[in-house]
């Protein structure tokens, strides 16, 4: 039995520590907030309010089911999970699990549990209440959708001493492991995974995070009070106990201008979703910008593979030279967005650097097209045996980001010859489309994991196939990637397969998928967790 | 008079049917239903499962035939019953609660304003013997009747919570907070109140009972007042009716830029992820106190002007 153990030690701890506060910065912040690394452990202040704007309300304050990053902003500071993610390397550490085992085929894992912690109803946490925890999930329903993901092919969980948890699958299931580091597998109390999934909806849950939830108004906001006593925190983070802030308030402003200017104006610490339209007046009033890269699948155009025109290869790989990404990154996204230069955001553990293959290449798009018999037209876009060489795309009008996006595409792709219509879509036409798999191709195709095993979600014709790739050598990786405990060899798999799918042109990877906090120069030390969530246990205001 | 309630109270059901009936059928027009919509959250995953997605559209009722699902929510809608969210499970009724407070805080603040605004408008145009004046004032109201409340409300936070920040830009805190949105709504319907009231006015102060009260030597002011405003008042308090339509209308903009959670909100939420029950629920509801207030408009009629008789025998003026 292959076993990975890690031990939970202080000098382990304190390296992770530094770790997480430069963390921010590497993840590309743009300005301001000089000191926003300058004091590891402890320099902070204790108390206050930070007051959040975010755009939206998804109607749910249960993290397991909750979605939508503005509502997991406020959520995520009520839950542990049992392990954590450095952002910095991708490495699984502790947090409410000291150590782990996997099993040989990543279809068992064994969690030993720290002693002390409890939930804020005093409850403690302990082995029952994690297999309680995982054993309610798959029930659920839609909202959990991510959660459910993650566990795919539960068998059940043994509580082997009142410390030690097994997780059973039936199959191998490595992604699992980075799954317990999201806020979608947080631990609630057992009081809370009674409840139906639609009164922890709208009631909450009881955590045992570093924050409580204690006030949801629909709509409005979410009020969370410190955890006196917090003394279980992640081996990232930088302040030992307790928080340092009294109390969070997350408020919902769907107005960007409205966000932008309250920041300004210093009716709220910290706004989330900056758009390129408001940086310039944030910047000129001082305000720091937080980018981060989002691990995942950045923005991309998926083909549905099984359709006439771009069943022909060389056409899709025609389409991934043809496509200007620093030019849509500087036109459309906010500062600091990277063109794709993979299947996978740079910051994705497993993450290759394919930016030769993924690049803009006019000239290499014409010869392409040429050799593989498609000849200009009349009207300049090419034709080959009566075949005009014209696609539909489809794209939901979800980010404000996405119409001048494959607009500017279109343009791009007019100038190598090849036509795009665009059709827009409703969110919820998404299912019909996927059934009837009526387009050429699909804009977004985004998806948030810290984890390789988003490419087998995406991509593994064993799974949903949205975009009907053929079966393939990439099948087989994307099955041993699942099965392989070992973290190198798992990223020599994964590496291959972003090989595969970016030779092939599945899909044309198009940027990697930003986001932007707006933070007063008064706040201090608010990081992004992996996943592009924000850890708020760290963070103090002057 | 009975003859005439009963006549109106069934008015008042054929627009409440007409409502419902209306919001049914342009939710059901639009592509996908409510569960699909939900279920697009994997939109992420590029995955559904279309076993689960079936089972939420039959439990809903997503899955039966139009007409069915019309009937069967109108028979309970009949019965006051107008369902759950289907995004938060939360029953319509609790939902439209909750908004409410907000919703009439805000309108009825405004409706105040309007007519505090649109009154002096007019009463001061129509007073004033500087004819510069009178234009300035009276033009006032076309051009605050064609500026989006979306531009004001922008507009006010700008410069009186932004620049000059006396005023919170966003949420429901007390009254402080209430005067940016109640303005912005009431801009727009005190100018319809300022124009009709003001044209009612000038042809009112032209009839030959107000030549009378002028003839008697009653005052410049107190023939303006106590004469002419109050039968001048009666076109502008039809327009107070139906401008409680506009308000609920605006509120969708104001409490979206102001971030309030009110009945406006409430359906802009509703409406892009097409939740079918709580539109139709707002919509009816909307639609109910619309009718109420003209209902009762129209009933307060007879008590500011003597000449009107409500229910027939006519010819008693």
């Amino acid at each position: 039995m292959f076993v990975l153990a890690v031990r939970f030690n202080l000098a382990r701890w304190a390296l992770a520590a530094g770790v997480t506060a430069v963390t921010v910065l590497a993840g590309g912040c743009s300005s301001g907030n000089g000191d926003a690394a300058g004091s590891p452990g402890g320099a902070g202040r204790s108390g206050g309010t930070l007051t959040f704007a975010v755009g939206t309300d998804a109607g749910c304050v249960d993290p397991q089911q909750a979605g939508s990053s503005d509502t997991v902003y406020a959520l995520r500071q009520t839950v542990d999970s049992l392990t954590d993610q450095d952002p910095a390397t991708g490495k699984i550490v502790p947090w409410l699990a000291q150590s782990w085992e996997i099993g040989a085929d990543a279809s068992t894992f064994t969690f030993h549990l720290r002693p002390g912690a409890t939930f804020s109803d005093g409850t403690p946490v302990n082995a029952q209440v994690v297999k309680d925890n995982f054993d309610a999930i798959p029930k659920l329903g839609a909202l959990a959708i991510q959660a459910t993901g993650y566990l795919s092919g539960y068998v059940g969980t043994t509580v082997v001493d009142d410390l030690t948890a097994k997780v059973a699958f039936t199959g191998p299931n490595a992604q699992f492991l980075q799954a317990t580091t999201t806020s979608s597998l947080g631990l609630v109390a057992a009081s809370s995974v009674a409840k139906t999934p639609q009164q922890r909806c709208s009631d909450g849950v009881i955590g045992s995070g570093p924050f409580v939830l204690s006030g949801y108004r629909p709509n409005q906001s979410i009020t969370l009070v410190k955890r006196a006593g917090y003394a279980w925190g992640s081996s990232l983070w930088t302040k030992p106990g307790e928080a340092y802030l009294d109390s969070l308030v997350f408020k919902v402003v769907p107005e960007a201008g409205v966000r932008t200017g309250s920041l300004v104006s210093g009716q709220v610490d910290a706004i989330g979703r900056v758009g390129r339209a408001d940086e310039a007046a944030l910047r000129a009033a001082g305000v720091g910008l937080q980018a981060y890269t989002i691990p995942g699948v950045g923005y991309n155009l998926g083909f549905n593979n099984a359709r006439p025109i771009v069943h022909d290869a060389a056409v899709r790989q025609a389409i991934m030279v043809a496509v200007d990404r620093r030019q849509i990154v500087d036109t459309v996204f906010p500062s600091g967005t990277q063109p794709a230069t993979s299947v996978l955001a740079r910051t994705t553990p497993g993450y290759r650097d394919l930016a030769s293959a993924v690049t803009f290449d006019a000239a290499r798009a014409r010869s392409l097209l040429d050799s593989a018999g498609w000849a200009a037209g009349g009207d300049g876009i090419r034709e080959k045996s009566g075949t005009r060489l014209s696609l539909t795309v489809v794209w939901f009008a979800n980010a404000a980001t996405y119409q001048p996006a494959v607009e500017l595409i279109q343009q791009q792709l007019k100038a190598a010859g090849v036509e795009l219509v665009l059709k827009e879509l409703q969110v919820a036409q998404f299912p019909q489309l996927l059934k009837s798999g009526d387009f050429d191709a699909m804009w977004g195709g985004n998806y948030s994991r810290a984890d390789p095993d988003s490419l087998r979600t995406l991509y593994s014709t064993r799974l949903g196939n949205a975009y009907r790739l053929p079966v393939t050598r990439l099948d087989t990786l994307l099955a041993q990637q699942e099965a392989e405990p070992d973290a190198a060899r798992r990223q020599d798999l994964v590496g291959e397969a972003q090989e595969l799918i970016v030779r092939d042109a599945y899909v044309i990877p198009v940027v990697d998928q930003q986001t932007e906090l707006g933070v007063s120069p008064r706040v201090h030390d608010l990081t992004f967790a992996v996943s592009g969530d924000i850890q708020l246990h760290d963070a103090w205001k002057r | 008079m009975r003859r005439y309630m009963v006549r109106r109270l069934a008015q008042a059901a054929g627009v409440l049917w007409a409502a419902y009936t209306v919001s049914f059928l342009v939710l059901d027009f639009l592509p996908g239903d409510p569960v699909s919509a939900m279920a697009a959250g994997g939109l992420q995953t590029g995955q559904v499962d279309q076993a689960q997605l079936a089972a939420l559209q039959h439990q809903y009722g997503f899955d039966q035939p139009v007409l069915l699902q019309y009937g069967e929510y109108l028979g309970r809608a009949v019965r006051g019953d107008f369902g759950d969210s289907v995004t938060t499970g939360r029953p319509v009724a609790a939902t439209i609660a909750a908004a409410l407070p907000q919703t009439f805080q805000l309108t009825g603040a405004a409706i105040l304003l309007a007519v505090l605004i649109g009154g002096g408008l007019a009463v001061v145009a129509t007073i004033t013997r500087l004819r510069w004046l009178r234009q300035v004032l009276l033009s006032l109201s076309p051009l605050a009747i064609s500026v989006p409340a979306f531009w004001v409300g922008l507009v006010l936070v700008q410069l009186l919570s932004f620049r000059a920040r006396i005023f919170p830009a966003f949420g429901d805190n007390g009254v402080r907070g209430l005067v940016l949105p109640a303005v912005t709504l009431a801009l727009p319907a005190g100018a319809l109140i300022a124009q009709v009231l003001g044209k009612s006015l000038l042809s009112t102060l032209n009839e030959a009972y107000v030549e009378t009260a002028r003839a008697k030597g009653a005052g410049r002011v107190r023939v303006h007042l106590r004469h002419a405003l109050p039968n001048a008042a009666l076109p502008a308090l039809t327009v107070v009716g139906l401008l409680v339509g506009q308000l609920l209308a605006n509120a969708v903009v104001v409490e979206t830029v102001f971030a309030r959670n009110g009945l406006g909100r409430v359906i802009a939420t509703a409406v892009t992820v097409q939740d079918l029950p709580v539109v139709q629920g707002v919509v009816v509801f909307g639609a109910l106190v619309f009718v109420l207030v003209n209902l009762f408009v129209d009933l307060v009629y007879p008590l500011l002007d003597r000449r009107i008789v409500v229910g027939g025998r006519r010819g008693l003026a």
